[in-house]
């Protein structure tokens, strides 16, 4: 297994977040978390990669224990979260923001990036802030794969984006998978994440009620009911 | 000679060095949004330690430049390890508090180092030894010295450095990323904290060499010299925008224009003598005599009133943007 989640237990002040959930994920694969609002999928990767601290429970990422490791170690052993709303650096160009991504390996060509995503190469001496939502959403997405990771975290990359966008983003999420990126991807968009993903799990108030065959679960009927307006 | 130019001179010169310490008070708070008011006593310091390498040294018989340029190599480290020592002791283990709390912790942190300085170097005022012979040169009917070439010098040399530095080298753009997002900079492989202390570390190696120029320039040090001098560069960065750094270069050569100009003519606008309707009920101007209301020693104030009128009438600063607008 290249992540291995195990009891994760996630509070904020006396409201408990995430209530002692376990999730893996093997290399290579493209696993896609879905749930409501407030389910606590969120707080989940932002305890994976350390961004806030987990109450209990350990992450296991390539067999070694990264629950109390410091956020900026994890990119430089390929592990990438893209946080929710992009965070893009706004007052950064283009090719900043790129360069930010290599910070990890001390500079890399953003040739490969300009290739899959040709409109940022077009736009790379502009401001960041000034792209449209779907170009800062590529943005964020190139970024992250500047550092080269072998596990991406993908933080709701459809959320606010127009239906054309959205569809572009996760055939992008398909080539990047497609290209032996491991992925784990946290959406709203249930039905789009799951016909992408090869599992998925469903988030509740904290903790993990379904998993499996992401097929099957498009076919479980409470999944149909709860996600996907059936 | 004309007062004009000798006071744009004067205050570009003063206004040069307001402008390399409110860099110090700008970066800082463009990346933890934190006003560093125990800056202005890192500047001191490093007055204070030049003096004292500048005193020691002036009998030995070495070339007055070098004995300066001795001063200033011993006074930047010693500012440096102030610089990093207030952040990974004062504030780093107050970054998550509610921002009032780092806040008064640099208000303390001022206090302290004032007090040291007070018991290191003594209450009195201290005068550098005037070792380099200054020169004075003619520009269209005002004078410049060589240590104002100098101070201009320099000054403008460690401001163009910064530049390159913030925004051409993977450590400034990380500086400058983590000042937007610190949350996702650390996602990124940015070690924060490292970033953080680099930034102390830049501006208090900038305000040692300002302090250094200051005392040189003006002659003395003392132990309170820090706080008026943070307060004015203070407010040439907030009349730049806190946080902005082309604004707060901007903002201590103006500052430092308007005062010099303010200082220069303040006498002549208040002197009551001057004025037809008042003279003849005023004793002392019979005979060509003077009624002066201010004089130049009103000079530090007019700093002050720029800071009042930049708050209240353009909060952001001249180069400041909003806040509260990201996409």
């Amino acid at each position: 297994m290249l992540l291995e989640v195990r009891q994760l237990e996630v509070h904020y002040g006396g409201i408990r977040a995430v209530a002692g959930i376990d999730l893996e994920i093997a290399d290579g694969e493209l696993v896609c978390l879905i749930g409501a609002n407030g389910a606590g999928k969120t707080s989940t990767l932002k305890a994976i990669c350390g961004l806030i601290a987990s109450r209990s429970g350990t992450v296991r990422y390539g067999g070694e224990d990264i629950s109390r490791a410091p956020v900026h170690e994890l990119p430089r052993k390929g592990l990438v979260m893209v946080p929710e709303g992009r965070g893009i650096f706004a007052q950064l160009t283009v090719a900043e923001n790129l360069a930010m991504g290599a910070y990890a390996h001390g500079g890399g060509d953003p040739a490969a990036q300009y290739e899959r995503f040709p409109r940022l190469a077009e736009r790379r001496r502009q401001i960041a802030g000034t792209l449209s939502g779907g170009e800062q959403q590529m943005l964020a997405l190139a970024r992250a794969l500047m550092t080269r990771p072998r596990l991406l975290l993908l933080d709701e990359p459809s959320m606010g984006l127009a239906p054309m966008m959205v569809t572009k983003i996760f055939e992008l999420v398909h080539d990047i998978a497609a290209q032996g990126v491991t992925i784990l991807l946290v959406e709203q968009n249930a039905r789009a994440a799951l016909e992408l993903a090869r599992r998925g799990y469903v988030m509740e108030s904290g903790s993990i009620t379904l998993s499996g065959e992401a097929r099957a679960l498009l076919d479980n009927p409470r999944v149909r009911e709860a996600y996907l307006g059936e | 000679m004309d007062t004009f130019l000798q006071q744009v001179i004067n205050g570009l010169t003063a206004g040069s060095v307001y402008a390399v310490v409110a860099l110090g008070y700008t970066m800082v708070y463009g990346i933890i949004q934190l006003i560093n008011f125990a800056h202005g006593e890192v500047v001191m310091i490093g007055a204070m330690v030049a003096f004292t390498v500048i005193n020691a040294l002036a009998p030995a018989g070495l070339p007055p430049l070098a004995v300066v340029l001795i001063g200033g190599a011993c006074a930047i480290p010693v500012c440096v390890l102030v610089g990093y020592s207030m952040e990974r002791l004062a504030y780093r283990p107050l970054r998550h508090a509610p921002r009032l709390a780092p806040l008064i912790t640099a208000i303390g942190v001022s206090i302290i180092l004032q007090h040291l300085a007070l018991l290191i170097w003594s209450r009195n005022v201290l005068a550098f030894p005037q070792i380099i012979p200054s020169r004075t040169y003619m520009i269209a009917g005002a004078a410049i010295s060589s240590i104002q070439i100098a101070i201009l010098a320099i000054c403008f040399a460690l401001m163009a450095g910064l530049a390159v530095l913030v925004y051409r080298t993977r450590l400034g753009t990380a500086m400058r990323a983590t000042a937007q997002n610190p949350q996702v900079a650390g996602l990124m492989g940015i070690d924060i904290n490292r970033v953080i202390a680099a930034t102390f570390v830049i501006g208090a190696a900038l305000g040692a060499v300002a302090g250094v120029l200051f005392g040189t320039y003006y002659g003395l040090a003392q132990y309170t010299m820090g706080s008026i001098l943070g307060l004015k560069a203070f407010s040439a960065a907030v009349l730049g925008g806190i946080g902005n750094i082309p604004g707060a270069m901007l903002g201590g050569v103006l500052l430092g224009i308007v005062e010099a100009l303010g200082a220069g003519y303040i006498g002549d606008l208040t002197n009551l003598c001057s004025y037809d309707t008042l003279a003849p009920r005023i004793e002392a101007c019979a005979g060509g005599g003077n009624f002066v209301l201010f004089g130049s020693n009103y000079q530090d104030v007019f700093a002050f009133i720029v800071l009042i009128l930049v708050l209240v009438f353009r909060p952001s600063g001249l180069l400041g943007e909003r806040v509260g607008d990201r996409a």
